[in-house]
């Protein structure tokens, strides 16, 4: 067990908060950033898209698990961040004064992405903010569907059902979006996607966005502006969301509507459950999860016998039934049960139990309006 | 002038009159309390007060200043702070958060120095610290820093309360039942804090109070209320032998 002896106040605001941190993360970024050495292609591939999910799990995270606002459609902004991407880089937009559609290089598209993400953003957050609980879920929900529907109508730009090319980025010769460079990329913009949501919760707008979680009433009587921050965090949700869903476009190399369901908006929030509600950590392991899943069935369904292994829905109901398994036993999800682990190895022999045991809740204040 | 002047006050739910032509002025630095039987409209006057309501009728100063429209989260920056009835913390967080929750109508960051963490936001941040660790030294809360709230016993929840409540520098402190669900040492506790506020810290206290023995130490003018109307009004001891009041309390 480590005792931290405290002696200046910046040592509870820095990041690092003692040597063990610069052990631990210092070998898992030499590990990351060794691999693409060492493994071969298609896990490089699978280690993108695990970056480019937990990217988006940590989009949802900030508004579900810090803010407590639960969107049902976030694959809505995914696609959206996606779209813009495919759009600005591959077809190209017609601006006035030229004669050709002008193609974005990446350094502008990406940010142009994630903007876009954030205004759509904007434009579910401000109308729904007197939205709670089950009824954000649905209007959120419906916006999706909206969405998704406006992705295979509007074919103009979208291409519809036949889908949309999305052109390879190159720096001279190199691919950026193919193997090792793509990968880089994926990591430093996840790196730093962290690195500010991190900043954002150790800021005031951060401890609102808290405070707005576990007590809307008190808040307000704080000075927290309810709107502002609600809206902030959805924006800054739906722009980091839409940022992956460029990544992803880049990743996929072809889109379709299909891409950006429902199933995907639940997957996200199945991530975030998962893996931790209210934790960054948990959007990273929430992604490994979601990533592993699929594919850890799909190998244990060679050793099942064909009547299970080939009935149509098995993955969802999987998922289901550990989204149920999760709430029910680990609330915190997977970063809960590594933090419960932790602690019993620095606490041996004497670990109790009843630490981590859950209090009852005292009796909360009329709900006010 | 008074400090704070509530004239007519009145607010009705349906055709429930919660509270109906209240009247009552606080001078600066006494601490004054609203008492009366249960639904008598003691915590809707702090909810008009602190906005989470809109009055039907009358209006409200405070220091100089009409407040009966202004936006419940600008209330908190005008020097109004307050603590609720039954507890209203952030439970997911450490005492040290909620405290810094207390600071949030003081600073004036925007997002993008909050995502870059810049040094000035560093250096504001510190500061909050500074002015967070005063008020856990007065009210003795050192030892429960890191703990989150979830897993802190009643009493100190209670205490943690008032500490988010003083972290935002206010002149007019709302104390809604400080006393409820504490023992008798730690009722005696909040009575020498109360004091101790009033006193050394200057912040005008208004407080809503069952307990009469805490009501007599610290109060200097008591207001009784009666199905939202006003009963009575003097200092603890009149109060205590209104006719009127037994009446409301003991019935005849």
């Amino acid at each position: 067990m480590r005792f931290l002896f405290k002696t200046d106040y910046d040592q509870d605001i820095r990041i690092a908060k003692h040597s063990g941190y610069y052990w631990s993360y210092g070998l898992l970024l030499l590990i990351v950033i060794a691999a693409p050495y060492f493994l071969e292609g298609y896990y490089i591939g699978q280690m993108t898209q695990l970056y480019i999910i937990a990217m988006a799990g940590v989009g949802l995270m900030l508004l579900a698990g810090y803010t407590g606002l639960v969107s049902l459609g976030h694959a809505a902004f995914f696609g959206i961040g996606a779209y813009t991407e495919a759009v600005l880089t591959s077809n190209g937009v017609p601006l006035p004064f030229v004669e050709e559609p002008v193609i974005f290089p990446f350094v502008i598209s990406m940010p142009l992405a994630a903007i876009f993400a954030a205004l759509a953003g904007v434009a579910i957050g401000v109308p729904v903010l007197r939205l709670t609980g089950i009824y954000l879920a649905i209007a959120t929900f419906a916006f999706a569907l909206v969405i998704e529907e406006i992705l295979s109508r509007w074919e103009s730009v979208t291409n519809g059902y036949t889908g949309l090319l999305v052109e390879s980025l190159y720096i001279g010769d190199t691919e950026l979006t193919d193997g090792a460079p793509f990968y880089f990329l994926c990591l430093g913009l996840l790196v730093l996607v962290i690195l500010m949501s991190i900043n954002l919760l150790r800021s005031p707008t951060g401890r609102a966005m808290m405070a707005i979680r576990d007590s809307e009433v008190s808040a307000q009587s704080m000075g927290v502006n309810l709107a502002r921050v609600k809206t902030t965090a959805f924006a800054l949700s739906a722009g980091i969301t839409g940022l992956a869903g460029a990544l992803f476009a880049h990743k996929l190399g072809f889109l379709s509507p299909e891409s950006f369901t429902v199933f995907q908006s639940l997957e996200l929030l199945v991530l975030v459950v998962v893996g931790g509600i209210g934790s960054l950590h948990g959007a990273i392991f929430g992604a490994i999860f979601v990533l592993a899943l699929p594919q850890g069935l799909a190998i244990l369904k060679d050793y099942l016998p064909t009547a299970i292994a080939e009935t149509p829905g098995m993955e969802p109901f999987i998922f289901g039934l550990i989204l149920v398994l999760v709430i029910i036993f680990e609330p915190y999800g997977i970063y809960g049960r590594w933090l419960k682990i932790k602690h019993y190895f620095q606490m041996f022999p004497v670990y109790k139990k009843a630490t981590f045991k859950r209090q009852k809740a005292y009796m909360k204040s009329e709900r006010l309006k | 002038m008074s400090f704070f002047k509530a004239e007519n006050l009145a607010i009705n739910f349906g055709g429930v009159k919660a509270v109906d032509g209240v009247n009552f002025e606080i001078n600066k630095g006494e601490c004054f309390t609203i008492i009366g039987p249960n639904g008598a409209g003691k915590t809707t006057i702090f909810n008009l007060i602190s906005r989470i309501y809109d009055s039907t009728e009358g209006k409200m100063t405070f220091d100089g200043q009409d407040i009966t429209k202004v936006p419940p989260h600008a209330i908190a920056s005008l020097g109004i702070a307050r603590t609720f009835q039954n507890i209203e913390l952030f439970e997911h967080a450490s005492v040290l958060q909620n405290l810094l929750v207390g600071r949030h109508c003081h600073s004036k960051t925007n997002i993008f120095s909050e995502l870059a963490f810049t040094p000035s936001m560093r250096r504001t941040e510190i500061a909050h610290r500074e002015k967070v660790e005063e008020v856990i030294d007065f009210l003795d809360l050192q030892h429960y820093r890191e703990s989150l709230i979830m897993n802190l016993p009643y009493g100190v929840r209670k205490v943690v309360e008032l500490g988010r409540a003083l972290c935002t520098e206010p002149k007019l402190i709302l104390l809604d039942e400080p006393s409820s669900g504490l023992n008798v040492e730690e009722t005696q506790d909040m009575s020498f804090w109360i004091d101790d506020i009033k006193k050394d810290l200057g912040i005008t206290v208004l407080m809503v109070e069952h307990d009469m023995g805490l009501v007599s130490e610290v109060s200097d003018q008591v207001l009784v209320l009666n199905y939202g109307r006003m009963l009575a009004f003097g200092s603890p001891q009149d109060v205590q032998n209104d006719p009127e009041v037994i009446k409301a309390y003991l019935g005849e």
